[in-house]
């Protein structure tokens, strides 16, 4: 007998994957004060989720952090990509190809700690970055997303036929326009998909945040794990809720990007 | 020999007084320990079409890279129209190149391709319009301007890659196995569409290419590549009539080849005794008895009948296989040693009873038809 693909089966696929998102979202909307008993309808915790300016600045903070890592991540780890792919000849290249999928794999808890001796010791030394708090998450974010970043540009670039590039050159272009005319068109996909990567690790970072921050710089998993160490309160339900609806518009909208580019 | 006389002047590589356009000394290229290309030495002139012959893994694409600047060459000189290019990076080159996977600008349209080399040069924007117009044109391709490469068949693409390469009026076109993606029909086509561009524009084309027909068909001259040496230059005609080594006769065209040494070298005849028997060619000047050598015989040139021929070399065999080809038929002949020859015969219009599988035939040919190589 042929194993067959049901409805059932994916039904169960979706549950399994969805199922806890979904009663989530469902329980935003409770009207009870306790989580786990259905009070009826009610928008109540968006209204009071609005309204606390703690969760409101961490949650600014977040998207600030997020925003600049990623960006700059993208920049600095599409170059790494460059030099690792492109350039023929670099000194101790193979050691730096190893050694870039290292925050990778290296457990939050080890970065966030060694990050954390490094600007210790950086400020005794040098008096800069001048305590924890904004400055230091943000090196610490770019530090691992630029990693990230270089290994999805890495990929890509070495998919791409060498000799497009080799033609532009042909043609007469210097190798800085090559790279502006030719790569980074191609490359763009890329780009953008490492750059939502990035973003999405950066806003999703606890533990590494938590060892690199200092006061008065507080994100918003920051926040939310403080909180739910105090019992689980209804508006974070919300502000779940919202999170989701916010990272599925990106997926879509990203998606609708990548279908209308031909091939 | 006024046959001769006439065809030097138009030949400059025989006349030998121009200067070569092209002047690759004493080229090597070593990729770590290995050498891809060894002290190649190579002249070639304006408006020639030459052909870099060789198997996968000879050479002839890294010769190319380094004539394009994308390789620099571990020893020796590279010089175009009298400049030398020792340091002159690429996209400062007096050449262009076309890709043998086009490598065409896959988020650009067919016209900004084509435009791109012209707008780096500084081309003003209308006239850089109205040149890729031209060049479309003359590669057919008029309509086609608004569509991206991949909307783009085969054998249009690599036209793009012609013009795009082209337009620029480089003083050489380099082509890197251009019509080695497209079917054998188009092959066809386009390698005379090559030629008539060719001489329209008056570019000189180094040609990079394995295929030894496409190479007959489109050069001037080819330059026969073997583990990263030239092993033979010469006209067409020269290298298939006249190999100077087994590797060149057994890689162009189809050739049978006999092993053995000498036996007597008289001054009208030279016997040579191989394992098939003796074969008589015509007398090669230096050469001692006993030496070791091989005759190749082109299988057109040899004769097949059923009845005894008049010959300087004759043999008998049977027929093990034909293979009709339509204007000629192929067959391959056992020996009694248990070698087997191939023969071709053109077929005749309605020819009854044509030689068949398993008919003992004579064949035979001239001593002319023996082409003796040392090497």
């Amino acid at each position: 007998m042929k194993l067959r693909f049901t409805p059932i089966m994916a039904l169960l696929g979706y549950l399994f994957l969805y199922g806890p998102i979904i009663s989530l979202v469902v329980y935003s909307f409770n009207k009870s004060k306790l989580v786990t008993v259905w009070g009826g309808w009610s928008t109540k915790w968006y209204a009071e989720l609005f309204a606390n300016q703690q969760i409101m600045d961490a949650a600014k903070l977040s998207l600030k952090i997020a925003v600049v890592s990623a960006s700059v991540a993208t920049v600095l780890g599409t170059m790494m990509a460059m030099v690792l792919v492109r350039f023929k000849r670099v000194r101790g290249k193979g050691l730096m190809g190893g050694m870039v999928t290292g925050p990778l794999v290296m457990p939050d808890v080890i970065i966030g700690l060694s990050l954390l001796l490094l600007f210790v010791a950086m400020q005794s030394l040098i008096g800069w970055p001048a305590g924890r708090g904004l400055t230091t998450i943000l090196i610490a974010h770019i530090t691992f997303n630029m990693a990230y970043v270089a290994v999805v540009v890495q990929s890509r670039l070495s998919d791409m036929d060498d000799s497009i590039e080799e033609a532009a050159l042909d043609l007469g272009a210097s190798p800085a326009r090559v790279f502006f005319d030719i790569t980074l068109p191609m490359i763009t996909p890329a780009l953008v998909s490492g750059w939502l990567l990035a973003f999405t690790l950066s806003l999703d970072d606890l533990v590494i945040s938590s060892f690199v921050s200092g006061p008065g710089a507080t994100t918003l998993p920051m926040v939310i794990f403080s909180k739910v160490r105090l019992g689980v309160s209804p508006d974070i339900n919300a502000l779940a809720s919202l999170i989701v609806l916010a990272v599925s518009i990106g997926i879509i909208v990203s998606a609708l990007l990548m279908r209308q580019k031909p091939k | 020999m006024s046959e001769h006389i006439l065809a030097a002047e138009t030949k400059p590589w025989v006349k030998g007084t121009d200067r070569p356009f092209v002047r690759i000394k004493g080229i090597t290229k070593m990729f770590g320990d290995l050498a891809a290309v060894k002290d190649v030495s190579l002249d070639i002139y304006r408006g020639e079409l030459f052909c870099l012959l060789g198997g996968s893994g000879c050479g002839k694409s890294t010769l190319l890279r380094m004539l394009a600047g994308f390789e620099t060459p571990t020893g020796g000189a590279i010089e175009i129209d009298g400049q030398d290019m020792t340091g002159v990076p690429a996209n400062m080159r007096p050449t262009n190149m076309m890709f043998q996977s086009y490598a065409l600008f896959p988020h650009m349209s067919v016209e900004k391709n084509v435009a791109y080399g012209l707008r780096r040069e500084g081309v003003p924007k209308g006239e850089a319009m109205q040149r890729t117009a031209d060049m479309l044109g003359l590669v057919k391709l008029d309509g086609f301007a608004r569509r991206k490469p991949h909307q783009l068949s085969g054998g249009q693409q690599q036209r793009v890659a012609l013009a795009r390469a082209l337009v620029k009026q480089p003083k050489l076109l380099l082509l890197d196995e251009p019509l080695g993606a497209l079917d054998k029909k188009l092959r066809e086509e386009t390698q005379f569409e090559l030629i008539r561009i060719q001489e329209e524009l008056g570019v000189t084309f180094i040609v990079v290419t394995h295929d030894q027909e496409e190479a007959m068909t489109l050069s001037t001259r080819i330059g026969v590549m073997d583990a990263g040496r030239i092993v033979q230059v010469g006209e067409p005609r020269e290298i298939y009539e006249t190999p100077n080594s087994r590797f060149v006769a057994d890689f162009i065209g189809s050739v049978n080849i006999f092993d053995g040494e000498v036996d007597v070298a008289a001054p009208d005849l030279m016997r040579v005794n191989t394992s098939e028997g003796p074969v008589m060619c015509e007398p090669v000047a230096g050469l001692t008895a006993r030496q070791k050598l091989h005759i190749a015989v082109r299988p057109e040139r040899i004769r097949l009948s059923r009845t005894p021929l008049e010959a300087a070399n004759t043999m008998q065999g049977v027929v093990t296989e034909v293979a009709y080809m339509g204007n000629l038929s192929v067959y391959r002949v056992q020996l009694p040693n248990g070698q087997c020859l191939k023969v071709t015969a053109a077929n005749g219009l309605h020819e009854d009873n044509p030689i068949t599988w398993d008919e003992t035939v004579h064949i035979g040919w001239s001593a002319a038809a023996c082409r003796v190589l040392v090497k």
